[in-house]
């Protein structure tokens, strides 16, 4: 599409954000597709103890992996929808056929999944942490790896999701392909809180969640790009 | 050079081709194994450290190789059929997946049956090549469902070599776990710099088993392709010419 119509095309950057702002838009309109799986975290974190039992030094001990398994949960559940209204109203063909690179466009998607998401997650996590005793210091530490840990689960389940969006009965098979995807950053995120609780060296899980989440906002963005393609072909 | 690969590329041709092979890796497979196991259950000296115990590694190091040969077999096959659209490339990766499936299963399970003795356990989340043994299983098994979930084959074949080519780096994951992650797992013995820290005795049967395993699985994944292109082209002519054709006249 290079033939003299370039001017009139909006730029690369403002394809980006009008992508975001739209999806922002409809989350905002709908704000079950937000709240639901925050509550869902909510309601997984305060499973735990009832089924565990009230005692502080357990729930102190195994808070961050529970708040972790609980955040890769509600993301996973909150992905499922990502593609799958654009695909029945027919506006993820009008993305595909937009002038703009795709996966350009699908990351922008990814970011707003992540704004509208992942973001809240870590905001209200908090909140959840201090039911589990969790020092206060700790709680920056998780909030970091869970930032981190939430933009690498929105990158690597927006794969998943492109793959999936056609099929029927998706959500067991969503969960199957993006869950061992997703152990890595889930083994680092966890650990990483773990380790900065005992006090011991945790940066070097910062490190290499901060590398997994780099790597993934470089690459995820084009196996999306293509998964949608073939979904949609 | 392009010819020979268009023509390897074309399923009658490949097929015939994969029939003729097929026993020049079979036989001499079941030679290596057969000598392997003899010689690795019978000659080869007891570990002074884990005593017969360790003899499980002449099935359990071939087993976890090819896990992770087949994924890589999946994922090259399905790189190839997205960049090049050769079907055949993608048949590969289709037929690759339960194999690889089923030697992961059989590396976890020597693992966990080596552990007992050694760990005092049948498994041992501390260690990370376990755990990442059994992520590369979970892949397989996702790989496996997305096929079967996409009724075209087509659009299956491509969204699945998507979804290995992204595991790949799972697969490296699981290749560079040992140096990531401390553990109560040995070392590896076998791919130090200083040459192997292995008796010849151990060594060579271990060789033997991993050449053997290597060549039946690549007996049965040509074996599973032949079925799979059949299946695959049972509307083409050459096919039903060579069904209905007499006995011997393929």
């Amino acid at each position: 599409m290079m033939n003299g119509s370039t001017a009139q095309q909006p730029g690369l950057l403002s394809g980006l954000i009008a992508t975001i702002r739209r999806d922002l838009l409809l989350a905002w309109k709908r704000p079950g597709d937000v709240l639901n799986p925050l509550f869902f975290f909510a309601m997984v974190c305060t499973l735990f103890p009832l089924a565990v039992g009230p005692s502080a030094e357990q729930l102190k001990f195994s808070g961050p992996g529970v708040l972790w398994v609980a955040a890769l949960l509600a993301t996973l559940l909150s992905l499922n929808s990502l593609f799958v209204s654009d695909f029945e109203d027919g506006s993820l063909d009008q993305l595909l056929l937009s002038p703009q690179p795709l996966p350009l466009l699908a990351l922008g998607k990814t970011i707003a999944h992540w704004l509208s998401s992942g973001l809240p997650l870590v905001l209200i996590s908090p909140l959840l942490a201090m039911t589990y005793h969790m020092p206060a210091d700790i709680v920056g530490v998780m909030m970091l790896t869970l930032t981190l840990g939430t933009i690498c689960l929105s990158l690597l389940g927006a794969i998943g999701a492109a793959l999936t969006v056609g099929l029927h009965r998706s959500t067991a098979l969503l969960s199957l392909l993006i869950l061992p995807l997703a152990m890595p950053v889930l083994l680092l995120g966890a650990n990483t809180v773990s380790l900065a609780a005992a006090n011991d060296m945790y940066l070097t899980g910062i490190w290499a969640l901060g590398a997994y989440a780099v790597l993934a906002l470089s690459l995820a963005p084009y196996a999306t790009a293509a998964a949608l393609r073939i979904s949609n072909e | 050079m392009w010819k020979f690969f268009h023509r390897m590329a074309s399923p009658p041709h490949f097929y015939r081709l994969a029939a003729m092979f097929t026993p020049w890796l079979f036989i001499p497979g079941l030679a290596l194994i057969a000598y392997g196991s003899y010689a690795g259950l019978f000659v080869a000296p007891v570990d002074y450290q884990q005593g017969d115990a360790f003899r499980i590694i002449y099935v359990h190091v071939p087993a976890a190789y090819l896990s992770l040969m087949a994924y890589m077999i999946m994922a090259v096959g399905g790189g190839i059929g997205l960049i090049w659209r050769i079907k055949l490339a993608h048949t590969v990766g289709a037929a690759a997946a339960p194999l690889g499936a089923a030697f992961t299963f059989l590396a976890l399970a020597t693992g966990s049956i080596w552990g007992r003795p050694m760990w005092g356990t049948w498994w041992e989340w501390g260690d990370p090549r376990l755990t990442s043994e059994l992520i590369l299983l979970f892949l397989f098994f996702g790989y496996m469902a997305l096929r079967s979930a996409i009724d075209d084959t087509t659009k299956a074949d491509r969204a699945c070599a998507v979804l290995a080519l992204v595991g790949v780096v799972n697969v490296v994951i699981v290749h560079y776990s040992v140096e990531w992650w401390s553990s109560l797992h040995q070392g590896q013995t076998l791919m130090r710099k200083d040459g192997p820290a292995m008796d010849a005795a151990m060594l060579y049967p271990l060789l033997a088993m991993i050449l053997g395993f290597s060549l039946i699985f690549g007996a049965l994944l040509l074996r599973r392709v032949r079925t799979e292109v059949l299946f695959r082209e049972r509307r083409t002519r050459w096919v039903r010419e060579m069904i209905l054709a007499p006995a011997g006249g393929r």
